[in-house]
């Protein structure tokens, strides 16, 4: 036993807890329960946050074994293609198991948060009566649950700070979950229901907002309107971040003019989002808090037009985090980078989904802000066309990206200027940017920028790859050389077999694999769920119901094949088109 | 051409299972030859890769654009009104044609400056804000989006109209 290691064990438990105490990020505290038995020991026991990145990866009971002192916890369930309909219904990612095997060891569960899961109204129900401590629900992209839900939530979690409640597919029954607060409520901190499409009960939305004094963060749903906003921000003036309902009314009527005084009241508003209808003539009356918004969200907001979004933007000198949509065009991003120089974190959406737009924006928008922008580090760009020039531009501009997402309305569209792929453009969006942890590419994009990703992007955590790349040594390449590859989705690009297989001890460094449309086939993948036990290897099959297994040939290519790493084993709650090979 | 993009895959055919031919193995077009790529319109599941909880809040706005923007159109002395779909019409010399068509006047050109000088009818729309406006102002998507109503205005009443939008 070394010196340092004897002086170490020597150190009484209670002042090591009072030194992990310091460490908030998970990662350090992994970091720390890996030195020696007795720190992870000490941490096991003191450890009060966990945030677990794929709900299959581990099962309850093993989390409770391990950290018993657990009060918060964070979980993650389908992957992330599940967003753009990839992965169909009845896939999984249940909440309630969690939910009750805490129930039953008595954890003193104070904080929820779940992203892509299915969250059963029987699940809030068990969630709301189980734990008197409860304090914080958030649900982000989750589905399974009604108004009903949530009103169980409403009566019966007594000390709730936080419903926050975001992008989720909620099932409205008309019922009057708001009402459910009962008047002792007064701890609410944050309130997000922006994603609800049913009505609510204003006038018991007005008494809660009334009764708690605390509350920093209100996001109304569309159904709110301008009349009630006005009698809120009255009796909310304390505000830092505010969720508009409707946003159309008459600029002439008297209730505008109130509105506008009641906005001008509301001196700590950092952050605005909503305006889920709205008539651009209104927005004026937002003016006078725009000068200290730190982030603003107008990206549901299609009614706006172009030179009234770019009258708003001249007010929004502070913006920090800015998503809109691209009817913004090109000569508004332009003002973007002469008015908000402490912009960090921009989004660009498609207005229009369904059509070939003709709003949208080119590289022209993104070289402007790269350039205007001097601490930009995040980036999210839906584009009608881009250029390697333009890329390289934004790569010299901007070599802090920690975040970057691009996205052509053509997946496969060449540089504009030179009909060339947009390999050189990318990769010197990697070479330059070295603290790159999350990459989205697009474009005709050959085998050349994954040699490219391989050499350069050494911090690479996350990469989604779509219609792009040559052959399987374009995977390899990213395979090799991604060292911190924590997450990896690929859809129709030619990578197989030999990628998928080259060295299968790497799915163990990372979360998840995700290929569908590839080419890889159901012998390959046999072959890697037999020499890896320690992953679980699914195909999800969406043909014929009652299609064998065993009557799939071998040579198959597999349609969508979902890899993670695991300590559950096989998964008991797949449904029948998920198999587990 | 839309071949390497693989639709086959997602396509629904009738056939036993397990019969399908391997698809080939080219996905991408190599750069110098590549076609025109696809126009976006070409149904690619999940593209552009927009959360599906964006996509049906955006549905659910245009769907109320999607079934017809039918609107109320009345004419000066005229005994009763007529309603029309603008959503058929793909500008404004379109539309003003259907209109003369319709009620079996003319309306004349419009000018920024002097609105539909000399013509017996001018048309005017009563906008979202409730305000009554002059055809032909602001560009035909925004006039969609705003038009709540069509009147036929004689031209004489017309004329204060148009002074009074400079």
């Amino acid at each position: 036993m070394c010196l340092f290691q004897s002086v170490m064990n020597y150190l009484p438990k209670e002042v090591l807890e009072h030194v992990f105490d310091f460490l908030t990020s998970h990662h350090d505290r992994n970091a720390v329960s890996l030195v020696c038995e007795s720190w992870y020991g000490v941490e096991r026991f003191s450890r009060e946050k966990v945030f677990i990145g794929n709900c299959y990866a581990v099962n309850p009971e093993r989390l409770i074994d391990r950290f018993p002192r657990l009060r918060s916890l964070t979980l993650k369930g389908k992957p992330h293609f599940a967003d753009f309909n990839l992965v169909p219904d009845g896939w999984g990612g249940h909440v309630y198991p969690w939910i009750e095997a805490m129930a039953k060891s008595g954890i003193n569960l104070e904080e929820l948060r779940l992203k892509r899961m299915v969250v059963s109204d029987e699940s809030l129900e068990l969630l709301a009566k189980s734990f008197p401590n409860f304090k914080s629900l958030v649900l982000v992209s989750c589905e399974g649950f009604t108004t009903d839900g949530l009103a169980a939530i409403a009566s019966n979690c007594r000390l709730l700070r936080e419903l926050d409640l975001q992008e989720n597919e909620v099932d409205d029954r008309k019922g009057q979950w708001l009402s459910c607060f009962p008047e002792s409520c007064t701890s609410l901190v944050s309130l997000n229901f922006a994603c609800l499409k049913g009505e609510v009960n204003v006038a018991a939305l007005e008494r809660l907002v009334a009764r708690c004094p605390n509350l920093r963060s209100l996001r109304l749903n569309h159904t709110v309107p301008v009349e009630v906003l006005q009698k809120i921000l009255v009796r909310a003036p304390q505000l830092s971040d505010l969720g508009t309902g409707t946003f159309t009314h008459d600029p002439d009527s008297e209730t505008y003019v109130k509105l506008k005084n009641a906005m001008k009241n509301c001196r700590s508003i950092r952050s605005l989002s909503g305006f889920l209808d709205v008539n651009g003539r209104c927005l004026p009356a937002i003016y006078p808090i725009c000068t200290s918004l730190t982030s603003l969200n107008l990206s549901y907001a299609p009614g706006i037009f172009s030179n009234e979004l770019i009258k708003l933007i001249c007010h929004c000198k502070k913006i920090e985090r800015l998503w809109i949509l691209d009817t913004i065009g090109d000569k508004g991003l332009g003002v973007v980078a002469n008015t908000c120089k402490e912009l960090q974190e921009l989004r660009v959406f498609p207005s229009d989904l369904y059509g070939v737009g003709n709003t949208a924006v080119t590289e022209e928008g993104l070289v402007a802000i790269s350039a205007g922008c001097p601490k930009l580090n995040s980036i999210l760009y839906f584009c009608q066309q881009m250029t390697n020039a333009a890329l390289i531009t934004v790569a010299k501009n901007c070599p802090n990206f920690i975040r970057f997402r691009l996205c052509t309305l053509n997946p496969i569209v060449p540089d504009a200027a030179t009909n060339q792929p947009l390999d050189e453009g990318f990769g010197a969006i990697v070479q330059s940017c070295k603290r790159l942890t999350r990459l989205s590419v697009s474009g005709l994009l050959t085998d050349q920028l994954f040699l490219y990703i391989g050499m350069y992007a050494e911090q690479l955590e996350m990469l989604s790859i779509a219609f792009a790349g040559d052959s399987d040594k374009g995977m390899l390449y990213v395979l090799n050389g991604c060292k911190k590859l924590k997450k990896l989705e690929i859809r129709d690009s030619p990578f197989g077999n030999m990628a998928l297989l080259s060295d299968m001890g790497k799915y163990e460094t990372m979360r998840s694999l995700w290929m569908s449309s590839c080419e890889v086939t159901l012998g390959a993948c046999k072959t890697l769920a037999e020499k890896m036990p320690r992953l679980n290897v699914e195909i999800i099959n969406e043909n014929e119901a009652g299609e064998d297994k065993a009557s799939c040939d071998d040579r198959h290519r597999v349609e969508k094949m979902y890899l993670y790493r695991t300590l559950a084993g096989p998964r008991t709650d797949a449904p029948d088109f998920v198999w587990t090979l | 051409m839309l071949s390497h993009l693989n639709l086959e895959a997602t396509e629904l055919r009738l056939g036993l299972p397990g019969s399908d031919d391997l698809p080939s193995t080219n996905k991408r077009p190599s750069p110098e030859d590549h076609q025109t790529p696809p126009a976006p319109k070409a149904q690619i599941v999940g593209w552009p890769p927009v959360k599906s909880y964006r996509k049906s809040t955006a549905a659910a706005k245009s769907a109320e654009a999607e079934s017809g923007m039918y609107v109320k159109v009345s004419m000066d002395g005229a005994p009763y009104l007529r309603k029309i779909d603008i959503k058929l019409y793909d500008g404004y010399s379109h539309l003003l044609t259907a209109l003369e068509d319709m009620f079996k006047l003319s309306i004349g050109e419009y000018s920024e400056r002097e609105g539909y000088k000399g013509s017996e009818y001018a048309p005017a729309y009563e906008d979202k804000d409730g305000d009554l406006m002059l055809v032909g102002d602001v560009p035909w998507e925004m006039f969609m989006s705003s038009c709540k109503r069509l009147r036929i205005m004689r031209g004489a009443d017309a004329r204060g109209l148009a002074s009074a939008q400079h």
